[in-house]
């Protein structure tokens, strides 16, 4: 057994998190600044945390994951790291060229109160920041939130610094994509295209972390949101935000900076999620909705009615990001699965409630919890107490699908030991078919392998 | 793209490629990387920057003292619980990305698969975390019932001044195990070393001499700095047995705390990883007088080399010849499979920039093959691992690195192996080397450039200029470097292969190379269209 020491004996705990549901701030950061064009992350504080960030990145990806450190010294953790931001700033601009470098802080910098404004601003007034470039930070603390919260933050710094209201409404839309892969960013772009709505796609990660393998390297590669679309998302008519989490505030500043409003929809992951994305696009860009895109979403209702005797009933696990599985949640339910334990590490009080309304009447057993101590440790003493036909969320679910032989599908972050999510995306109506198809191998191979020979079937 | 340079007279001078790298530099950053890049001229004394800070947005490799102390040295021991005070990252990044392997025997305890945290809140920040730290502890000995159990801080522990030695002395007393705290929060020293280093200290003062258990059977080691990467351990834990040695205790690869508590009743120390455990290897000796020697089973000469080294040492006439006989047939074994891949692999080019180890000992590895290696470099090793240990007096300590705790030791009057003293000191007469290690440099071919703290631009650099068949580092290189079309090998993760210690990890890299070497897709990367003419004009179907 892998997990050996893990039985069905929960016990309540107050103070000791085992096999974490989340990581920290920082690292979605530097996810968020990796999908702006031209720029380079920067981690003010120790080296540490930027060399765990860039490899986790990495690992998910297997594509170069680029970022700067202040590496702080004691001297500088005692004394601040003014000094060594200030370094940085100049060694950046004149080794690597960045259009743009995107700070965000650790919980060292911010434990010691390193004001990232002000040292911002003071490289600003010593001239240490080439004409035409740009400093931005962030204040991401890893004692605060999680990963999700440091992807909010600098999502929010980008809006706050770019966005900018000439008073000339632009007919564009902005749409703020929440956490999730380039395959994704590249899908909502095409779903946006079919519907014939102009938008801002921030952030970008497609052909950031996607890129070709064409014989050279570009440190800056062609994908991300660019300054002028950056700036131009002052002039829009509308921000759509996917997912609270991940978006409400950037959606803010955009309405309190530039006054245009927003509406936060839920990451279109799933039928009726996909749904009310599709109809927030039609109305912030007043359009009607093709017949192509009815037609991707009765392929996705024809598949679920097509597998329906797999899926109903089966009980499902799922754990990640709270924007990432509610829907994933909701969809679940809609196939007529029961999602029984649902975990994320991340805090945040709306997770209850949106819970308890999805699962409420239709999954009465369920249980579900989130912030501290709602851990993957938690989540597998519930499947010991009674057990689930699927587990979902990242690689580390993949010790506990082995040791109780549960069927696994990888969504969400980080997937170390597969490939796939950066090229097939989970959102949209596709990306629904691709949950179904993963869900249903994942079942049916169990079926499979563990059918007696009399009942081994051909045809299923 | 640079042409290949000729290497038929040896490797060429790249005092124009470091000058390159240096324009780019502002002066001050030009002066200190300057020194930490020799153009190697091996018999002459060189003296290179090492074990210094890191100059802030280079783009290092680096990491911190927390990963080198919890990530490195204690992770591998499965039966410790290692709860990590801080906020969540330090504890979730560490959670299995270091492939230590163990084999648990049936029973056994297991904690490498799981990641604990006190997962620090910002309340915690603001009035302590020593309450949290104390309850976290009592759930993890409720649930777990460990043995053991190490708390390692992270940075904000030693800003807000808790005290995680003082909570560590209270909850043994009140659990009745051992529990023992690391100060390796992440700004300490400069890189992972100051972590190994604090690592080292608190194994030596906590754990080991903890048990005295009866010296029992002949040949008893103990294996140092070796952490089971790929189940290397394991491939030296075979040989050793085969060969009738027994291995008391490994720091720390396939380890227990439970072993490292009596290696103190060895016979002899042998160092693997000379930056990381160099420091147990010689308070070890203070104390108890055991000898140490460097050893390295990487490469099957090496293996080799270390395997009759150790017989040599024992003076067993028994022992020398059964070593003899299982270096006679692997090495048979190993030779026809180095026939079959080094035409294939024969005068291609490597380079690596590895940690603080390998990329002096993958060397020989490479020698086998016959492949050069044309530059190399270590993250954080210090001055003694690149120029060798008679530099040890010289070595000036900086201000980021005093504050790292140097361990008084003194003989244990009663434990101290006067015979081990003596055996080492008649050995010496006759030659025999004791606590030497020769460092990668004097290792090295001329004109080969080493590098410290390699950056991203210098790695740029060196693979325009060099064009190398190989590039072996880690994973933040990886994807980079292979963009060029240059495939990398990954020397920390062995990316998810190995073993490569001993014959048949020897035999394993071979093949790793002739595999890396030959594969059809980096032909593939060109598009067939790319010199083609393209096709212009209004040839579309529908016009």
């Amino acid at each position: 057994m892998l997990l050996k020491h893990t039985t069905d004996q929960v016990r309540e705990r107050k103070a000791l998190t085992v096999n974490p549901a989340k990581t920290c701030q920082p690292v979605g950061a530097m996810y968020a600044a990796l999908g702006v064009h031209g720029c380079l992350p920067h981690s003010h504080g120790s080296q540490g945390c930027c060399s765990y960030h860039r490899s986790a990145l990495t690992r998910h990806y297997k594509e170069p994951v680029m970022a700067a450190t202040s590496s702080f010294t004691e001297g500088a953790s005692v004394f601040g790291g003014q000094a060594n931001l200030l370094t940085a700033v100049d060694n950046i601009f004149g080794i690597y060229e960045p259009e743009i470098i995107a700070v965000h802080s650790t919980c060292l910098s911010e434990t010691i109160g390193d004001d990232l404004g002000q040292i911002v601003a003071k490289a600003r007034d010593d001239g240490r920041i080439p004409e035409g470039r740009h400093v931005i930070q962030a204040s991401t603390p890893s004692y605060v939130g999680s990963h999700v919260t440091g992807y909010a933050n600098m999502l929010e710094a980008f809006a706050k610094y770019f966005a900018e209201k000439s008073g000339d409404k632009i007919k564009q839309i902005n749409l703020l994509s929440g956490w999730v892969e380039p395959s994704d960013m590249r899908e909502l772009k095409r779903i946006t295209e079919l519907m014939k709505v102009k938008s801002v796609l921030l952030p970008d990660t497609s052909d950031v972390l996607d890129t070709p393998m064409v014989g050279k390297y570009e440190m800056y590669p062609k994908g991300g949101t660019t300054i002028p679309e950056m700036v131009s998302m002052g002039d829009s008519m509308k921000t759509v935000g996917l997912g609270t989490w991940g978006t409400e505030k950037a959606a803010k500043v955009l309405d309190n900076k530039c006054k245009v409003s927003y509406d936060i929809t839920d990451l279109p992951i799933g039928l009726k999620a996909t749904d009310r994305f599709i109809q927030a696009l039609a109305t912030a860009g007043k359009v009607s909705i093709p017949e192509s895109i009815a037609d991707e979403r009765g392929r996705l209702v024809d598949a679920i009615t097509d597998m329906h005797q797999y899926l109903y009933g089966k009980r499902v696990a799922v754990y990640g990001d709270p924007d990432n599985i509610l829907p994933l949640v909701e969809f679940l339910l809609d196939m007529d699965m029961k999602p029984v334990y649902t975990v994320s590490g991340t805090p945040g009080k709306a997770f209850t409630k949106k819970m308890e309304a999805l699962v409420g009447e239709r999954c009465p057993e369920a249980k579900y919890k989130n912030g501290p101590q709602a851990d993957m440790f938690l989540m597998h003493q519930w499947i010991k107490e009674e057990p689930v036909d699927l587990i979902i969320g990242n690689t580390y679910g993949k010790y506990i699908a082995r040791d109780e032989n549960i069927p696994f599908v990888r969504m969400g972050f980080p997937i170390i030991d597969r490939i796939g999510h950066s090229y097939f995306p989970t959102v949209g109506y596709l990306g629904g078919l691709r949950i179904v198809e993963k869900i249903l191998s994942g079942i049916m191979d169990k079926i499979d392998a563990t059918a007696p020979e009399e009942s081994f079937e051909l045809v299923m | 793209m640079v042409k290949k340079k000729d290497y038929t007279n040896g490797l060429p001078d790249p005092s124009q490629l470091k000058e390159e790298i240096l324009k780019k530099y502002p002066r001050k950053v030009a002066k200190k990387r300057d020194k930490g890049m020799i153009i190697n001229e091996p018999g002459k004394e060189q003296e290179i920057l090492a074990n210094v800070r890191t100059v802030p947005g280079i783009i290092t490799q680096r990491g911190c003292t927390y990963a080198g102390c919890k990530g490195v040295v204690l992770g591998p021991t499965r039966d410790i619980i290692n709860l990590v005070h801080g906020p969540i990252g330090c504890s979730f990044y560490a959670w299995l990305t270091r492939r230590n392997q163990t084999r648990v025997p049936e029973g056994g305890d297991n904690f490498i698969t799981y990641s604990f945290s006190t997962d620090m809140q910002d309340e915690n920040i603001v009035f302590g975390g020593e309450t949290k730290l104390k309850e976290a502890i009592r759930e993890a000995y409720e649930m777990f019932n460990p043995k053991s159990i190490g708390i390692f801080s992270t940075c904000p522990v030693g800003l807000i001044g808790d005290d995680v030695h003082a909570v560590s002395r209270e909850m043994k007393a009140e659990l009745g195990i051992n529990i023992f705290g690391f100060s390796c929060e992440g700004y300490r020293g400069v890189s992972q070393s100051a972590g190994h280093h604090i690592a080292n200290n608190g194994v030596f003062k906590n754990v080991v001499g903890n048990n005295d258990r009866p010296r029992e059977g002949k040949f008893q080691v103990n294996l140092l700095g070796e952490y089971n990467i790929g189940g290397d351990a394991f491939e030296i834990e075979a040989l050793f047995e085969e060969a009738g040695i027994s291995l008391l205790s490994t720091f720390s690869g396939n380890s227990t705390i439970e072993s490292m508590e009596y290696s103190h009743t060895a016979d002899l120390n042998m160092v693997m990883c000379h930056r990381s455990i160099n420091y147990i290897a010689e308070m070890m000796e203070e104390k108890y007088g055991i000898p140490w020697i460097k050893v390295s089973f990487v490469g099957a000469e090496s293996t080799v080399k270390s395997m009759k080294k150790i017989a040599e040492y024992f003076g067993d006439a028994e022992l020398t010849a059964k070593v003899d006989e299982i270096c006679e047939r692997e090495m048979a074994k190993v030779k026809a499979v180095v026939a079959e891949v080094r035409p294939a692999v024969e005068g291609k080019l490597a380079m690596m920039f590895v940690g603080g180890s390998r990329a002096h000992h993958y060397q020989d590895l490479f020698k086998e093959l016959g492949i050069n290696v044309v530059s190399a470099g270590y993250e954080f090793a210090h001055r003694d691992d690149y120029e060798g240990r008679e530099v040890i007096p010289n070595i000036k300590i900086d201000a980021d690195t005093r504050n790292i705790e140097d361990l008084v030791v003194s003989k244990d009057e009663e434990l101290f192996r006067d015979d081990l003293a003596t055996k080492k000191s008649e050995l010496e007469k006759a030659g025999y080397k004791f606590s030497d290690y020769v460092g990668m440099m004097p290792e090295m071919s001329k004109n080969a450039l080493v590098i410290d703290d390699v950056n991203h631009w210098e790695t740029e650099k060196l693979i325009e200029f060099y064009k190398p068949d190989v590039f072996c580092a880690g994973i933040k290189e990886k994807y980079v470097v292979q963009k060029y079309g240059v495939p990398l090998k990954q020397l920390h993760s062995y990316d998810y292969g190995g073993p490569y210690t001993a014959f048949d990890g020897a035999i394993n890299f071979y093949k790793e190379m002739q595999r890396m070497l030959a594969t059809n897709i980096w032909k593939l990367v060109d598009t067939p269209w790319k010199n083609e003419p393209e096709i212009v004009g209004s040839m579309t179907i529908d016009a």
